[in-house]
């Protein structure tokens, strides 16, 4: 299959979740959709494509939350990035990682680094934050602010 | 009967970051596996977002002490994806010698610590020897036997010297009869056979499912290598092969680095002996407000960079994930089922990064402690013994 011929499927079988193409270079394709339809594209792009999925980066804009999925088609040195927009008072989204076990780690990541609800995911724990983080604290977001680290050397930990 | 857990952590023995695995075993069979990270969580990409262009490559350059050059390679791609510029000729040969010599001294020092797991010590110190002269050619090239801060968006920061290439070319060459023999060691010893053959096996699907990546996956059967499928640096200049073993099991993974240093000798020398004449940097002055992704085949698989630009000096976001990301969480299949002698090798068999301090615990599940530090080496390498014993050699 050529470049051509993956983004017409891609274009076809997910004619009504796509918002925008944005076709920047031979080699990095941006495709943004609708929040509700990123398992579909998943699985149109990961199972039915065969693409591999690298990574999923998410992004604290001033409007919305971002999030972007990352698929490799290596055969023809294609990148397609998925770029899903969530309103900043509803972070919520469908996970991926009953699909394929690669994007467990990473949601379990954006979870706890930015605070994105990944709905149905089989194992939502903390993965790099420490127990004694506070609950609601995301160091990634754009607000914010250093707290109290003492309150943790006080306690003994 | 009871099952027991058997904590090991945080600091793992054989593996660079502090991880906590706790093996739920039955007996001697490993029945369940869980693991924690984060103990050396540095808060990298926010830390990224706070430096300017060129001060990041630094700070990400300390990510790694072992594949400190994936990293600056991986993001200095990435903002040149932004700005959509190739860099300079001479720049990327030189990119791909360093990045080639780091994963030379990576798989080198991975099959020291693998034999030394196994009881093989003798296997240790060669490649260890082997790994020195590497180092030497990297600081003769560099100036730095690691953290060799080559790189800078644009291109590099120092260029190599005519003079110094026939005597890295020697250097190079003299690794080669050493590495021979430590293959044919490898390949012949029907101890090593028994002892790895076998053992914690990767399926091609499982590999696919878990989006393994390098030299993982590659000895699952998957056909994947950044260098070959999305050519960056000299890789499509220079004539090399990608290697690919098919039966997923740790025998195949220290096969699969053994072959691939073979390659990287050959990628090197004909980099050292073809490398053109010209400009080694771009001197690139803005970077425009975009989005870049920078990916590169790290020695354990692709480094993978994301760099957003909102036209300050600054990155906006930079996402980084490192191979290990992708290829730890792939002990859930290979683990499980195996006995606990030969969890220690399995789960060093994916090359995670080693560094740490050595230190563990083993303790009963009331509580009672059974053994510290070398205790999983020491059982791995019991069975290496028991076996070759058994086998008479």
């Amino acid at each position: 299959m050529d470049r051509d011929s993956v983004l017409k499927e891609v274009r076809q079988r997910l004619k009504d979740d796509i918002l925008d193409v944005f076709d920047k270079s031979a080699k990095r394709v941006y495709i943004g959709i609708k929040p509700g339809s990123i398992r579909k594209a998943a699985q149109v792009l990961f199972k039915d494509l065969g693409a591999r999925f690298n990574i999923a980066s998410g992004v604290d804009t001033r409007s919305h939350m971002e999030i972007l999925y990352h698929f490799t088609f290596d055969d023809i040195n294609l990148l397609i990035s998925l770029r899903v927009m969530l309103p900043k008072d509803k972070l919520e989204i469908d996970s991926l990682a009953p699909l394929f076990e690669g994007a467990n780690w990473i949601e379990r990541e954006m979870n706890e680094l930015l605070g994105i609800t990944f709905n149905g995911h089989p194992d939502m724990r903390r993965l790099l934050l420490p127990e004694e983080w506070p609950e609601g604290v995301y160091p990634l977001r754009c607000d914010y602010r250093e707290w109290d680290k003492d309150a943790i050397r006080d306690r003994g930990v | 009967m009871a099952r027991t857990i058997v904590p090991i952590g945080p600091y793992h023995p054989l593996q660079e970051e502090p991880e906590f695995f706790s093996l739920t075993v039955d007996g001697e069979t490993v029945v369940a596996i869980d693991a924690q990270i984060g103990y050396n969580h540095r808060g990298i990409e926010k830390l990224s977002e706070r430096k300017t262009f060129d001060q990041s490559t630094f700070v990400i350059e300390r990510i790694c002490g072992i594949c400190s050059t994936s990293h600056p390679f991986a993001y200095t791609r990435a903002v040149e994806d932004i700005i959509s510029v190739e860099v300079p000729e001479r720049a990327k040969y030189i990119r791909t010698i360093i990045a080639e010599g780091e994963r030379l001294h990576s798989h080198l020092l991975w099959l020291g610590l693998a034999g030394h797991f196994l009881g093989y010590n003798t296997v240790y110190m060669w490649a260890w020897k082997l790994r020195e002269e590497i180092l030497d050619v990297m600081e003769i090239l560099s100036g730095n036997r690691n953290n060799y801060a080559m790189f800078k968006p644009g291109g590099i920061r120092r260029d190599i010297k005519a003079g110094d290439i026939p005597g890295v070319i020697k250097k190079i060459d003299s690794i080669v009869p050493t590495l021979t023999m430590l293959k044919s060691a490898i390949t012949d010893d029907p101890v090593l056979h028994a002892r790895t053959k076998g053992i914690g096996i990767l399926t091609k699907e499982e590999a696919t499912d878990f989006c393994a990546l390098g030299p993982t996956s590659r000895a699952s059967g998957v056909a994947r290598d950044v260098r070959k499928d999305a050519p960056y640096g000299a890789y499509d200049k220079v004539e090399w092969e990608m290697i690919v073993t098919h039966n997923g099991d740790v025998f195949d993974k220290v096969v699969q680095r053994v072959l691939e240093m073979f390659e990287s000798v050959k990628i090197m020398k004909a980099c050292l002996t073809g490398l053109p004449e010209g400009e080694i940097d771009l001197n690139i002055k803005d970077i425009p407000p975009g989005e870049g992704i920078g990916h590169v085949e790290a020695p354990r698989g692709e480094t993978f960079h994301y760099v957003r630009s909102d036209g300050t000096n600054r990155p906006a976001r930079h996402k980084v994930r490192a191979p290990t990301f992708m290829n730890l969480p792939t002990y859930k299949a290979t683990v499980v089922g195996e006995t606990i002698s030969d969890a220690a090798i399995i789960l060093a068999a994916i090359d995670p990064c080693y560094c740490c301090t050595e230190r563990m615990a083993v303790r009963s599940t009331k509580g009672k402690l059974l053994g510290r530090g070398e205790d999983l080496i020491r059982l791995s390498q019991e069975k290496t013994e028991k076996l070759r014993r058994k086998m008479g050699r």
